[in-house]
């Protein structure tokens, strides 16, 4: 593995090991917190600790049955139903607006470009707590709060900075020729819109448009000010509950979740190095 | 020599691209529009909105109108008698409002600067019904029994003789109005007869007979027992001889207050200018500085932790480089309350940190680490949740450092250390500047994590402003703090723009 | 295509229909097993006899104030019947938020012909305020600590003797019950207490008192806390609602006590709203109606320790649905346990809040 050159001291070579063993360390760090969840989920009893049977590995010390509890509670699958019917549409939003918007930021005569991006990008600067109740008040003296419509309002707009970071990103790199080159052949601009931009930035809508689900998917503050009970997500349940009812359900809920994200950052990877194929930008 | 033509060829070029440049701005700028609004609405007008509420203050004088513009020329102080005046005032606008349970929310407003007015104005709302306004309806209605009638009232307050009753009535009949109760069957309130007797008494001096009314009503009036509202008041509640209490609602009496902003300096309005609080009343200014020590010292935590990591991430080759930043990301993308839950199971006094340090015989049992509900707690979790903010556009800074500038350096003899120190960390600068000022940003407004680990000196001002809003229910105060927090994230955000740029942000 | 069109269509009609005659009241609580209590004492019972009420929970009740006034601001309100604390419900009283009631008209005598208002006694803290429970706020202890010698705490002064008592405690981050039993344990006599509480003086020495434990303190802020490091050994003496410690104790099966001495009487209660449509109004007191009479409360009982408010009720609370438990020796007003009982001054809190908060929360942040 360790490529020395003949010049390196010894202490460089045990630089060279103690740096990976931090870093190891670092990992560790960051791994620690979710490795721990996991077993917990199976917990037996109804508290998060770890019962002196799991720590003996009996299987007494665990069971099932949060998982069950998370597939047959009403309460979770309401709140599970509710995640599903917000995220969706929120996202969709976040990615059309989103979209369009950083084409035309790309272009290359915006006046007030800056300040434009500055406003758009700003959701996601804004401490949340502020955004929460700034939309609670205004959205409840516009009949709003407590809708459907406020809640996934409030969670396109928290998504949008994120759609417009990545195909912004996307869009730098592209080869402003290839427009040209289709407009010379008498392409229009819809027709060279949907057949050569389209394709190439779509790996970063993708992205963008996941970025934008899992903050919507995520999201407890804003919900918990705009929304109302009978539009409670799984983040107002899993709040809830370490509130009212601790219950290593949320574990349960935190193992699935994370296996979701696991499989969502594959596809994103996979998507990643698809673009980077396609516009031709070798991995160096 | 130039032709006619040769101009108006070029300027008709010149024309050409100008409005080819046009188009092009008017279409990016169409493409930008439907998003721009969607945050305007969506998002920015409510924060704006609710900012506006830090100044705001007009529910004194409105609800208050007669005793607030007659408190106006007073000067008090601690010799200072309210005089019978004023409790004549106070009895109409406390008469008004009480109809639609506005004394309370006056009463609550002002609670929060001076102990007790919330339920002297709760007891006196419920008093002024027992002053004797219902004698003076029934003698009046007795000789003109129109007087019960709507539509009587209606025609009163279109005359300009009785002043002072056609205003009363009308600020009576607009709340009922707003509040949706009124129509041609309301009766009209007893404390409106007490108004009536009054203007015709104080009108009967003069003598004009062209009215019925007061040739039928002055020689009743005259007979019924005068009201002594300062007596009844005084009765109700005798803080109302307090010279503070008026004075609170002097201060108060303005559209627009400062009273709130001087709450979140820990200062209160006196007569005099803002003065200190109490010692042990002062909170603000010591949260606002702990929100700002704990941030940096998450942002420092954050670097020294991705620093190394992203380093190493920067010089692996991209396939496993790749693999490892799955790694990262994984905490990135998982849930933010699972994330804190799981700090809590770790932390606790018998969680599974302590349980180890006590397994392997670091610490005794009984000197187990406190690492929650303090800031302990709150640095460790934001870290974590923090550090992927920091990894991120390090790594992509240092992806762009070339290796052979550090070569050529160690070749020109310079040990590894002095070579890192000199050429490869000024190269990353930009990363540092990125990730701390977007961890420090993140950082200094969060509000779950904190909540759920902090304890009660490891919260954030932001803890705060959530309280204020649902709980204490003192919006003023609550958008106060909140416009403070965000000035100063906005001001670091456009330090942030000069420094990194925003479209340089990298995700992923 | 145009066939799922034309159902849609039908099923709409089919739905819109419906709803003409179905009333969705939507019903505010406080979640947990306090909400499927009032579920399956009210809520199903009653559904069952009115099948054209559909109740729908919502679990607000923690911010119902704020709620209500934002709906109070949007014009639109979708909140139908609420479960609050007086002091709440005082406040909503206050600012026209809640309908004031006449509890002899709209609520069921007690069997015995005894008009409600006489029935629910001292509960009937506001006029907007519709009681349910009396419960308590109380400490309660775990059994195994070494430390303690075998000697276990019986008297409310002991969670501040750290000597006899070593250990972490939990206390309610907010001033409330925290001051009351500080000065009653620095020797001020019950009745006195909020005279005292009303001085510069008498606040500074509840403060004082609570400082001799505040390293030892860990404050909760919801109901499931003090239970929680109860249950993992994070605390050893703390607060919590009476209802959370019989949940620990009988259905969790932990070594935890009760400690019922200085336990503080709060109630709950319903309120209505202010504002209500006709039709949704009269299935609002017609729930009320049915769901504070004499049985339904005591049926209560039958799912969390929590004393029904109304006297008749007490001699029908009979066993725990699901443990089989005689479920009278837990309600905090059983004798045995209310032999010391605290009463919590509403309205004397009402004023003092917004004040002693600052002052609290400034003392807990230094």
């Amino acid at each position: 593995m360790a490529n020395f050159q003949p010049y390196d001291t010894k202490s460089d070579k045990a630089w060279y090991y103690i740096f990976r063993v931090i870093c190891g360390l670092i990992f560790f760090f960051l791994m620690f917190p979710i490795l721990v969840i996991m077993p917990l989920s199976f917990n037996a009893g109804n508290y998060f600790t770890f019962t002196p049977e799991m720590l003996r590995l009996e299987i007494e010390g665990f069971s099932l049955k949060h998982y069950r509890d998370f597939f047959t509670n009403p309460d979770w699958q309401v709140a599970m139903y509710n995640s599903f019917r917000i995220a969706p549409v929120a996202t969709l939003l976040s990615v059309g607006f989103g979209t369009l918007a950083a084409i035309g930021l790309s272009q290359s005569h915006v006046p007030f470009r800056r300040t434009i991006m500055a406003i758009l990008i700003s959701p996601m600067i804004v401490p949340l707590i502020l955004s929460a109740a700034g939309m609670y008040f205004f959205y409840s003296r516009i009949g709003l709060q407590g809708t459907y419509i406020g809640v996934v309002l409030a969670h396109a707009a928290l998504g949008i900075p994120f759609v417009i970071i990545t195909v912004t990103a996307t869009l730098t790199g592209f080869d402003k020729s290839l427009t040209r080159a289709s407009a010379s052949l008498g392409a229009g601009p819809i027709r060279t819109f949907f057949k050569i931009q389209m394709p190439l930035i779509l790996p970063g809508v993708i992205s963008g448009g996941l970025f934008a689900f899992i903050t919507s998917f995520d999201e407890v503050v804003v919900v918990l000010f705009v929304g109302s009970a009978s539009l409670k997500t799984l983040p107002w349940e899993m709040f809830n509950g370490l509130r009212e009812q601790i219950s290593p359900t949320i574990l349960a809920i935190a193992t699935i979740l994370i296996t979701l994200s696991v499989l969502l950052l594959s596809t994103i990877e996979i998507l990643r190095r698809r673009s980077e194929r396609l516009r031709g930008i070798s991995p160096s | 020599m130039v032709s006619v033509d040769s101009i108006i060829g070029r300027n008709s070029l010149h024309r050409k691209v100008q409005r080819s440049l046009r188009i092009q701005k008017l279409r990016a700028l169409g493409l930008i529009a439907p998003l721009f609004i969607f945050i305007l609405i969506s998002f920015v007008i409510p924060i704006g909105d609710m900012l506006f509420r830090s100044i705001e203050n007009q529910l004194v004088s409105e609800v208050l109108p007669r005793t607030t513009e007659y408190l106006k020329s007073e000067q008090i102080n601690e010799d200072w008698e309210p005089p019978n005046e004023l409790f004549w005032h106070l009895y109409v606008d406390l008469a008004i409002a009480a109809e639609v349970k506005l004394h309370t929310r006056v009463g609550s407003r002002l609670n929060y600067e001076k102990t007790g007015i919330s339920s002297l104005f709760r007891k006196s709302g419920r008093s002024i019904k027992r002053f004797g306004a219902d004698d003076y309806r029934k003698a009046l209605t007795d000789q003109i029994p129109e007087l019960t009638s709507i539509d009587y009232w209606e025609l009163l307050a279109e005359g300009t003789k009785y002043g002072y009753t056609r205003d009363t009535y009308n600020a009576w009949k607009k709340r009922l109005i707003e509040n949706d109760d009124f129509s041609e069957k309301t009766k009209p309130s007893d404390f409106l007869f007490v108004v009536l007797a009054n203007d015709i008494k104080s009108s009967g001096t003069t003598p004009s007979p062209d009215t019925i009314l007061e040739e039928k009503l002055l020689p009743v009036i005259s007979e019924l027992p005068e009201i002594r509202f300062k007596e009844l008041f005084l009765e109700t509640d005798e803080d109302w001889a307090e010279p503070d209490v008026w004075d609170t609602i002097q201060l108060y009496s303005p559209s627009f207050t400062n009273g709130y902003y001087l709450n979140s300096a820990d200062f209160k309005k006196g007569s005099d200018g803002p003065e200190l609080r109490p010692e042990n009343e002062r909170l603000y200014v010591l949260i606002f500085s702990r929100t700002l020590f704990m941030s940096v010292t998450i942002t420092m935590v954050c670097l020294l932790l991705g620093y190394p990591v992203a380093y190493f991430l920067a010089n692996l080759p991209l396939k496993y480089a790749n693999l490892f930043l799955i790694l990262v990301l994984l905490p990135f993308w998982t849930s933010l309350l699972v994330r804190t839950s799981a700090w809590k199971v770790l932390l606790q006094n018998e969680g599974v940190i302590n349980d180890v340090l006590v397994a392997i015989g670091l610490i005794s049992n009984l000197e187990r680490l406190e690492l929650i509900n303090n800031q302990t707690g709150t640095i460790i979790a934001m870290s974590h949740i923090l550090l992927p903010f920091m990894i991120l556009p390090l790594f992509s800074v240092m992806k762009t450092i070339h290796p052979s500038y550090v070569r050529a350096a160690k070749s020109l003899g310079a040990t590894p250390w002095t070579a890192f120190r000199r050429v490869y960390f000024p190269q990353s600068i930009p990363g540092i500047g990125a990730g701390s000022i977007l961890v420090f940003i993140l950082s200094i407004g969060y509000y779950i994590t904190p909540e759920l680990v902090g304890g009660t000196t490891g919260t954030f001002i932001s803890n705060r402003i959530a309280y204020h809003i649902s709980s204490s229910l003192n919006w003023g105060l609550g958008a106060a703090l909140g416009s403070i927090l965000l000035a100063v994230v906005l001001a670091l955000y456009w330090v942030y723009d000069r420094v990194v740029g925003i479209d340089n942000v990298k995700l992923g | 295509m145009k066939l799922t069109k034309l159902s849609t269509l039908v099923l709409g009609c089919i739905i819109i229909a419906n709803s003409s005659q179905a009333i969705d009241l939507t019903v505010v609580s406080w979640g947990g097993a306090y909400s499927k209590s009032q579920i399956n004492a009210y809520h199903n019972p009653f559904m069952e006899l009115n099948p054209d009420v559909n109740i729908i929970h919502d679990e607000s009740s923690y911010e119902a104030v704020a709620k209500l006034r934002a709906m109070r601001e949007a014009g639109n309100l979708t909140w139908d019947l609420v479960d609050a604390v007086p002091s709440d419900a005082i406040r909503l009283c206050d600012e026209g938020l809640a309908m004031e009631v006449d509890v002899d008209e709209i609520l069921e005598p007690a069997p015995d012909g005894t008009p409600a208002s006489e029935d629910f006694g001292a509960s009937l803290v506001s006029e907007c305020f519709i009681p349910q429970i009396v419960y308590s706020t109380t400490l309660g202890f775990r059994t195994d600590v070494e430390s303690w010698n075998g000697n276990e705490p019986d008297d409310v002064c002991d969670v501040f003797d750290l000597e006899s008592f070593p250990g972490k405690r939990s206390l309610e981050k907010r001033p409330i019950n925290n001051l009351e039993w500080a000065l009653l344990c620095d020797g001020v006599a019950k009745e006195d207490i909020y005279d005292v509480l009303e001085t510069e003086e008498g606040q500074n020495r509840a403060l004082a008192k609570l400082d001799t434990i505040k390293d030892e303190v860990i404050w909760w802020s919801a109901g499931a806390d003090t239970p929680q490091w109860l249950a993992d050994g994070e605390v050893v003496f703390g607060s919590t609602y009476n209802g959370r410690f019989f949940a620990l104790i009988e259905e969790a099966k932990q070594p935890v006590k009760i400690l019922w001495d200085a336990q503080v009487f709060e109630y709950d209660g319903w309120i209505i709203p202010t504002g209500l449509p006709e039709d949704r109004l009269a299935a609002v007191l017609d729930l009320v109606r049915f769901a504070t009479d004499t049985q339904r409360l005591a049926d209560q009982a039958k799912y969390i320790s929590y004393g029904p408010a109304r006297t008749s009720s007490n001699a029908l609370v009979g066993e725990h649905a699901t443990l089989g438990i005689d479920m009278a020796p837990h309600m905090p007003g059983h004798p045995d346990n209310a032999y010391n009982v605290f009463y919590f001054n509403y309205d004397w809190w009402a004023d003092y809040r917004d004040d002693l908060d600052a002052k609290f929360q400034a003392w807990l942040a230094n």
